[in-house]
């Protein structure tokens, strides 16, 4: 195993992935807990308010007349009168020593490393902890930079290994060695699985080193001039150029423009964000909380306030986290994976090493279609079916965008499929009406069922991926590649029997996208069924998205 | 099962059909479902003689109906229970009024569980789970001799470590 990630080694661009232990950046506990020490601070002057503006008018005109009494309670009077101002002094300098040892110390004892097998974190001072993520199972690395950090030039590094909230933070790092990082892990770990097949195979093959260095030099190169000259260490941030380079890093592109051919970039307009997200589903559901609280406000009933309130706390969050995530988003196809970026002021980019997309979905709301715009969600292992703010962000691809943006998202998304898939089955599938085209439709007795969308509903199976598609009002195609399905069920209720028909739901890892197609003859139900089952187990023995690295490189 | 040798019998599957649960398997349903009437008469029955309201009588009699035809169609349900082990996947079907089958691929198999309730340990049967990284799939083979449950849930990971896909 040595020598072959000694060889992938050779081509990193930082030497944080080295397989020693390193340290954060040394603002970590500042930035982790720093929010917790201001509002001790801000507490603490808002009630010396009082005090400190006699201070202030002690100093201006001396003569001032003070009324102690009016601090009696206060602590500051107690010790002045006490005498023991000393103490008091000593008290808040032990404190204020006591804070930055223990940050001091969970700085030192914070540490990350990137082996050729895993990334590990351990942390802690009294509670040691930890944790390590095996490379083979990374499922994606995200970066975050929120504003604070971003001013002072640092990033979040999280690697999300499937499992319910399993994942490795590495915050805060630099932020420019963070985006080289990101590109060290995924490259160790494609050049892991080379290895594995390497060792596998028969050997001899294992001593040569530079199979993984096509993929890993063309990766490494553009990033390259910007980030290795000797910038990997903490204190070569003093220079004159601080400021400026902050200032640089601040208002660079979110997306590295060598890092990816721009033809596989996709960016939204900002009319087009705003649009989508006033005509979207939720801004209906608003409009109908707010008449409801209305209502509640002049007809008194005070119950309404309370039930509504979050109600439309929750929608506001929801369109707000769209629209933060649609302004200056990006996705884009690089060597190691999809990667999308969003963010105006606090900017995060996720990067889905390939193979990791267990089903997509894209969908269109009613008020959408006159101006022909597609929403993109995927499942991908690990994330929760909640609908918490940061799955919901991780599992929405392409916020919205026109049919030749879902085009290319789906060629990101989906590699290997081919053109005919991508052109001509997704299209119809998008904005077929149904009947006589690729999709394998459900008989008239469907129209029992699914009175609108019937002639819709249908499914198509082709290149290893499995399309399923419905809806009327809101269209909504979805893909599952048949590598990654987990099983399939075909379902008959005493209805469907009735009517010939049955239903049949492919299994994938859990969230956003349940794959169903509602109805279908009962015989189109069993080829289904039948060719999923069969696909599932033929695509899985053809897939190599595993070991990515290692198949560029045979 | 299928093959004496040991090291073809990991890796190859004869397909041999369809094969039902253990009908004794009967029992363990018509036990629960007496427990349940039992426990649904006793609580109708004390709150009817507390509060004396008709409805509260009719709506435990209806359930204890309802559940007297269920334990009729026991056996059937039971026989309706199957799996099948193919080359490369296991189907797995139940049901007679809502039917439902599954397929799923050996390599796709996370783990493999075997539970035993009081009333199953008694008959000596067993419940065969497998997991898979769908929460959906939920395949749940009940009421397995043990013998056989431990021989199936030994072939299974067997063949999940042959046929191990990534996830």
């Amino acid at each position: 195993m040595s020598a072959p990630s000694e060889g992938a080694r050779a081509a990193l661009s930082t030497d944080l992935a080295d397989g020693e232990w390193h340290r954060l950046h040394p603002l970590t506990p500042l930035l982790r807990g720093g929010i917790f020490l201001i509002a001790i601070i801000g507490f603490v002057i808002a009630n010396l308010r009082e005090r400190v503006v006699d201070l202030f008018l002690i100093a201006v005109s001396p003569g001032t007349p003070i009324d102690a009494d009016d601090f009696d309670g206060d602590p500051v009077s107690l010790l002045v009168r006490s005498g023991n101002v000393g103490w008091g002094l000593l008290a808040i300098l032990v404190l204020l020593l006591l804070l930055l040892g223990g940050f001091f110390l969970s700085w030192r004892l914070h540490t990350f490393r990137i082996t050729s097998e895993a990334v590990e974190v351990r942390s802690g001072i009294v509670f040691r902890s930890h944790r390590s993520a095996r490379l083979d199972r990374i499922q994606g690395i995200s970066i975050t930079k929120s504003l604070i950090p971003r001013l002072v030039g640092a990033a979040k590094l999280e690697v999300s290994v499937a499992g319910q909230s399993a994942s490795v933070q590495l915050s805060y790092l630099q932020g420019r060695l963070a985006d080289a990082l990101r590109a060290d892990i995924l490259r160790l770990a494609s050049g892991v699985k080379a290895a594995k097949a390497r060792a596998a195979a028969p050997e001899g093959a294992v001593t040569d080193a530079p199979e993984p260095a096509p993929l890993a030099a063309a990766a490494a190169a553009p990033g390259d001039p910007a980030e290795t000259p000797a910038g990997t260490t903490a204190g070569n941030g003093h220079g004159d150029g601080l400021v400026q380079r902050r200032v640089d890093e601040f208002l660079a592109p979110e997306l590295d423009p060598d890092l990816a051919p721009p033809e596989s970039v996709v960016h939204i307009p900002l009319g087009r964000v705003i649009g989508s997200s006033v005509l979207g589903g939720s801004t209906l559901a608003l409009l109908i909380f707010a008449g409801v609280i209305v209502w509640g406000l002049t007809s008194g009933s005070a119950w309404v306030l309370f039930s509504f309130v979050p109600a439309v706390i929750g929608v506001v969050t929801y369109v707000w986290s769209r629209i933060t995530k649609s302004l200056r988003y990006s996705i884009a196809g690089t060597p190691d994976g999809v990667r999308v970026g969003y963010g105006l002021l606090s900017t995060q980019n996720d990067t889905l090493p390939p193979g990791r997309i267990h089903a997509i979905q894209v969908g269109q709301p009613l008020l959408w279609r006159p101006f022909g715009w597609w929403t993109v969600r995927i499942n991908v292992a690990g994330q929760t079916v909640s609908a918490s703010g940061d799955a919901q962000r991780r599992s929405l691809v392409l916020p919205v965008g026109t049919i030749a943006d879902v085009r290319r998202v789906l060629g990101l998304l989906l590699p290997d499929a081919s053109d005919d898939v991508l052109d001509r089955l997704t299209t119809t599938g998008m904005v077929g009406t149904g009947g006589d085209d690729a999709f394998i439709g459900a008989p008239k007795a469907a129209a029992w069922l699914r009175p609108f969308s019937w002639r819709r509903t249908g499914y198509a199976i082709a290149d290893g991926v499995v399309l399923f598609r419905g809806g009327v009002v809101w269209r909504s195609l979805v893909l599952v590649p048949l590598a990654r399905t987990q099983s399939v069920a075909l379902h008959l209720g005493p209805l469907r029997r009735m009517l010939g028909l049955a239903l049949v739901r492919v299994h994938t890892v859990m969230g956003p996208i349940t794959p169903t197609l509602p109805v279908v003859a009962r015989d189109d139900a069993e080829s289904c069924v039948e060719q999923v089952a069969a696909g599932a187990i033929e695509w899985a023995r053809l897939d190599v998205s595993d070991h990515w690295g290692g198949a560029r490189a045979d | 099962m299928s093959e004496p040798e040991d090291a073809p019998a990991t890796t190859h599957v004869i397909d041999d059909g369809w094969r039902r649960v253990s009908p004794k398997y009967v029992v363990v349903e018509v036990v629960g479902s007496v427990v349940g009437v039992a426990i649904v008469g006793i609580v109708g029955g004390v709150l009817w003689s507390i509060f004396e309201l008709w409805w509260i009588a009719a709506i435990a009699g209806g359930i204890i109906l309802v559940s007297l035809i269920s334990i009729a169609f026991e056996p059937r349900r039971v026989r309706s229970i199957a799996y099948r082990l193919r080359e490369d996947d296991l189907l797995f079907r139940r049901g007679i009024l809502y039917q439902r089958r599954v397929a799923v691929p050996y390599g796709r198999m996370q783990l493999v569980d075997i539970t035993r309730g009081p009333v199953a340990r008694w008959l000596g049967l067993a419940d065969l789970k497998l997991v898979t990284a769908a929460a959906a799939s939920g395949v749940a083979v009940p009421g397995l001799p043990l013998a056989e449950a431990e021989e199936l849930r030994d072939r299974l990971v067997a063949l999940a470590e042959t046929r191990r896909a990534g996830l």
